[in-house]
């Protein structure tokens, strides 16, 4: 009975032959699928077989030309040099247009075109992936969560790449393609605009973020903790308790006084990750566009405090020589 | 349907699981030059306000190994002949007596080109011969020294240069820079970022701007990014790429005084003068003052240079932050040479 308390999944429950999926499911897919024996350790030990259809294929086909464009500019940014190459990798940069271009639909190629191009295509991908997403939860009959879900994530992507740069009137303020250089974006942001910690959808943001690890770590300990009463059928027991959720809801009332059900815990989950990119779009949608200082703007709505000043007073040299910068 | 465990099976996986991550956590510390190093935090502000000076003690030996300070000469009457009554093809250092400028010039010999002696910038045959460009540079790095002791305290202070605080033994600093926008070539038709994405010590191995200081240390472009007001008061501010410039010439001031960002600003609202330290005043000036150097002394000695010591793009070595400061908040740890040489400031140089 020990087997649940591993990091690894110790059982691995698996068909003679791999499982083609419930009956109505009619639609061809390619393969008969195999098992692979370490992946049952993580998951189901089956692959395949796999249906990609036409939007899938539309979208690995948009998400490879993104791909391509990004690397091969960067990979010219080094001259073509392949160690370099290798050696600056997360350094790379695919920049949007500078200021000048504003939202000119086709700037010079070498001049954030690709980077629009790229970006094009990369938003095609990711749509595709959603439609895809959505149909497939149809087509098995589900509900369409996890394709709402990712639209959150798109959400936030959208406005950071489009929607708010469009509002700003400048693909200039857009994020840059990169490992490091989308980090350097953001923290240039937030010092361009006041620093992000003021931003109150920052904020939520940020409690959805450490609340969804909280939810998450929270609810798994429980379902591995009762999983030795068959608490890892959590949705049968969602009408039909049973030992395990009985254990489960009365141990969060011993140490917290409240407990979730089987079924809220999961809306709890749901709307905890959704609305972490969800204010987080809201958040960056106003930067720039309604706030321009998000310090100051907490200065005066009461929520930045002062601080006991202990040095001599600082002031702005160039107002005192009146000098200009 | 069958089940599969195989229980010592599980235990060599988890093993092996633990072995790669105490691999992987040490190749971290080992691989990429950490540090083990205590580290010494001085609270710098406001309680609660994290700024704090973080110092290593290695670091900080090595810092006043490579700050020592050379014995000065002992002074020089400027009573007796002058200079100019002595010597022929005398410029700025005409105020001088003889004496003094005797001890000038061997200090000069000492701190910049110790080695190579009185032939590297004279022609030692005729030292009034002006042949050799070493002598025309010195002749205007001189003038520089005192601009700067005379004109700049509001960033030297008291305190103030000698050749030595730049030079330290070497005929060219060790900390100049030249223009350099990027590693590309010939883009093409590729992107060429504005320079961005390429880790260098300027832009202290981010993915910023190459070059920050060509536009902000030379040029005049605008350092101030942060919105002014709380609601935005005017159409379009600063934009992203200049905010990334800024940052950029940040790293470089950070790095080249070895300090934090919270040596100068409270990070909460980098641009909230009130909330700075005035550390941050003194750093302002001395922006102005290497506009300054570069715009009026630096740059236009590049007709004075010979072709190998102009950078890639042909302009000439200039100063930023690094020349002097060398790593130290305070160059040569505080320690001021200057007031041992009245003859570099004092008197201001016409």
């Amino acid at each position: 009975m020990a087997y649940y308390q591993n990091i690894f999944t110790q059982v691995q429950v698996r068909a003679e032959a791999p499982d083609m999926g419930v009956a109505h499911e009619t639609i061809e897919r390619t393969g008969k699928g195999f098992f692979v024996h370490l992946f049952g350790r993580f998951g189901n030990a089956q692959v395949g077989p796999i249906y990609l259809g036409n939007l899938g294929v539309a979208s690995l086909l948009c998400g490879f030309l993104a791909f391509e464009i990004i690397g091969l500019n960067m990979w010219a940014s080094v001259n073509w040099d392949l160690r370099e190459f290798v050696r600056q990798l997360f350094w790379l940069a695919l920049e949007p247009p500078p200021p000048q271009y504003g939202l000119r639909v086709m700037p010079p190629l070498r001049e954030g075109g690709w980077w629009l191009i790229a970006g094009f295509f990369l938003t095609a991908s990711l749509l595709l992936w959603w439609l895809r997403m959505y149909r497939r939860a149809r087509a098995l009959g589900m509900g369409t969560h996890t394709a709402w879900a990712f639209a959150a994530a798109i959400w936030l992507y959208l406005v950071i790449g489009f929607i708010r740069p469009i509002l700003m009137g400048h693909w200039s303020e857009a994020v840059p393609f990169g490992i490091f250089p989308h980090l350097d974006w953001t923290a240039a942001f937030s010092i361009r605009y006041g620093n992000l910690f003021y931003n109150p959808f920052h904020m939520l943001s940020i409690a959805f973020l450490y609340g969804s690890t909280l939810l998450f770590a929270m609810h798994a300990a429980t379902i591995l903790a009762v999983s030795r009463f068959g608490g890892e059928r959590e949705i049968e027991q969602i009408v039909d308790r049973g030992t395990a959720s009985e254990r489960a809801a009365l141990f969060w009332r011993w140490t917290m006084g409240f407990n979730a059900t089987m079924e809220s815990i999961h809306r709890w989950a749901w709307w905890f990750a959704v609305l972490c990119p969800f204010c987080g779009g809201i958040g960056i949608l106003l930067t720039g566009t309604v706030v321009d200082n998000w310090y100051l703007w907490g200065v005066q709505h009461g929520i930045a405090p002062a601080y006991p000043h202990v040095f001599p007073p600082v002031v702005d040299p160039a107002s005192v020589m009146g000098a200009v910068k | 349907m069958r089940l599969d465990f195989t229980f010592p099976k599980y235990l060599a996986l988890g093993y092996l699981a633990v072995v790669i991550v105490v691999l992987s956590t040490v190749s971290v510390f080992l691989g990429l030059g950490w540090t083990v190093d205590r580290v010494h935090a001085t609270q710098n502000g406001y309680r609660g306000t994290g700024m704090d000076q973080v110092k290593w003690p290695a670091a900080e030996r090595a810092l006043k190994a490579a700050n020592v300070v050379p014995e000065a000469l002992d002074p020089a009457s400027p009573e007796g002949d002058k200079a100019t009554d002595v010597y022929q093809n005398v410029q700025v250092l005409k105020d001088l007596s003889a004496e003094q400028f005797g001890r000038v010039m061997s200090s000069i010999t000492e701190w910049v080109a110790p080695d190579e002696g009185c032939g590297y910038c004279h022609n030692v045959e005729n030292m009034a011969d002006d042949s050799l460009y070493t002598k025309k540079v010195a002749r205007r790095m001189l003038e520089m020294t005192r601009h700067i002791n005379n004109d700049w305290k509001a960033h030297v202070a008291n305190t103030g240069v000698t050749c030595y605080t730049c030079h330290k033994g070497n005929p060219v600093p060790a900390n100049i820079w030249f223009a350099d926008p990027s590693p590309q070539k010939d883009a093409g038709v590729m992107a060429t970022n504005d320079g961005m994405g390429h880790p260098n010590k300027t832009n202290g191995s981010s993915s910023l701007p190459r070059d920050p200081l060509s536009p902000l240390l030379f040029g005049k472009e605008p350092i101030r990014v942060a919105g002014t007001t709380g609601l935005p008061s005017k159409p379009y501010g600063a934009s992203i790429q200049s905010t990334e410039q800024t940052y950029s010439l940040m790293m470089h001031m950070s790095a080249s005084l070895g300090v934090n960002c919270t040596f100068c600003h409270n990070t909460r609202s980098f641009s909230d003068w009130a909330d700075s330290t005035p550390q941050r005043m003194t750093a302002w000036h001395g922006i102005q003052m290497a506009r300054d150097l570069n715009g009026s002394y630096l740059d236009p000695l590049k007709g004075v240079y010979p072709p190998n010591r102009l950078g890639p793009l042909g302009d000439a070595p200039k100063v930023s932050c690094a020349t002097c400061h060398q790593g130290a908040n305070k160059p040569l740890l505080g320690v001021s040479m200057a007031k041992d040489f009245p003859e570099l400031g004092g008197v201001p140089a016409k």
